[in-house]
């Protein structure tokens, strides 16, 4: 089991994922977003690559009106 | 052709525009089409997690092929927000490095923090951002953040969501004066003849949100603001005529009035000769 934080909420997950199958799990899939990582974004050609470890800290966010 | 050119690219349209507070996308659409504007400024935020999975999303409306999309810092309060904000805007935007940055100072009235915002300036242009900053009207402060590398200043003609119009049009005129980087006004703007007072003055282009998306009627404001702006850009252009305190100089002929002057100048206002007891 390992715990993630996801723009400021706990989740758990009974094994280790990928950025990908997080995106996929939170329905994400096919939508314009960017992501980081304790304080490090993860370019998007890496999102199959990056294994998450309990305790992560995750920012998903995307644009929207502002001034 | 007098175009506006930031960083190295040209833009024919010297408006540009926030897509907050508008009661929909659709209104969001519309209004900024309606001000011509290319530059439009969009704010970062977390995106809602296992909601509204099927929510439309704010670049399917406004495409980042069809207008320069300006990621904003709005709502950072320190130095590792705004950076930070920029560095997952530049991401989500497909390498995309022209930002605005703005470090709030006090939520009260949004003034920025220009310790702050000059702290997270030179981080930005060491990572090869553009950064076109917000700032206060301060002249030197102006001054250097152009001499540190930013691309456009943008001072604020009052409180950002005010509409309280420009405050100081002589701290712009100085910023305006001193600077060889393209400056535009930033917040404050609350219709159309502030636009233009703006432009008249010198600046480079106008940065609005609240004034077009507040108004009753947003999508005819937004027509106004683009007519505002090239008004006053057409203005400064030309070359306002010198003012001349307490000397009239008439427009028509002084010679050549037909002979009937006696009665215009005895001739009393109705009204005004009733009241005078005789």
């Amino acid at each position: 089991m390992i715990q993630l934080t996801i723009n400021g909420q706990p989740q758990q997950f009974e094994a280790p994922i990928n950025v990908t199958q997080l995106i996929d799990h939170l329905a994400l899939h096919g939508k314009r977003i960017a992501i980081e990582r304790n304080g490090e974004i993860i370019p998007r050609s890496q999102f199959s690559e990056q294994i998450l470890a309990h305790g992560d800290q995750l920012e998903i966010v995307v644009a929207v009106g502002g001034g | 052709m007098d175009n506006l050119i930031i960083a190295g690219k040209t833009y024919t349209s010297r408006l540009l525009v926030g897509t907050g507070k508008y009661k929909d996308f659709g209104e969001t659409r519309v209004a900024i089409e309606a001000s011509g504007a290319e530059i439009i400024t969009v704010a970062i935020r977390r995106t809602n997690i296992g909601q509204n999975s099927g929510e439309p999303n704010l670049l399917d409306v406004l495409p980042p092929s069809q207008y320069t999309l300006l990621p904003n810092t709005a709502g950072c309060y320190t130095v590792e927000d705004a950076v930070r904000t920029l560095r997952l805007a530049r991401e989500l935007l497909d390498g995309h490095s022209l930002v605005k940055l703005e470090v709030l100072g006090d939520p009260k009235t949004l003034y920025p923090n220009m310790v702050e915002t000059i702290k997270a300036a030179e981080i930005l242009i060491k990572e090869n951002f553009q950064v076109m900053v917000y700032t206060s009207d301060d002249p030197i402060i102006a001054k250097q953040l152009e001499e540190m590398g930013c691309v456009a200043v943008m001072p604020l003609a009052s409180l950002i969501g005010s509409g309280m119009g420009i405050l100081n049009p002589w701290n712009l005129q100085i910023i305006i004066d001193n600077a060889k980087i393209p400056v535009m006004v930033d917040a404050g703007v609350g219709t159309a003849s502030d636009a233009t007072i703006a432009m008249e003055l010198g600046c480079d282009g106008v940065l609005m949100n609240t004034a077009i998306a507040a108004a009753r009627n947003p999508v005819l404001m937004a027509s106004a603001m683009r007519k505002a702006v090239e008004s006053g850009r057409e203005a400064y252009l030309a070359g306002r005529m010198a003012k001349k305190l307490y000397s009239a100089s008439p427009s028509s002929p002084t010679e050549g009035v037909i002979a009937s002057s006696d009665t215009a100048t005895t001739k009393t206002a109705p009204g005004k000769s009733s009241d005078c007891p005789h």
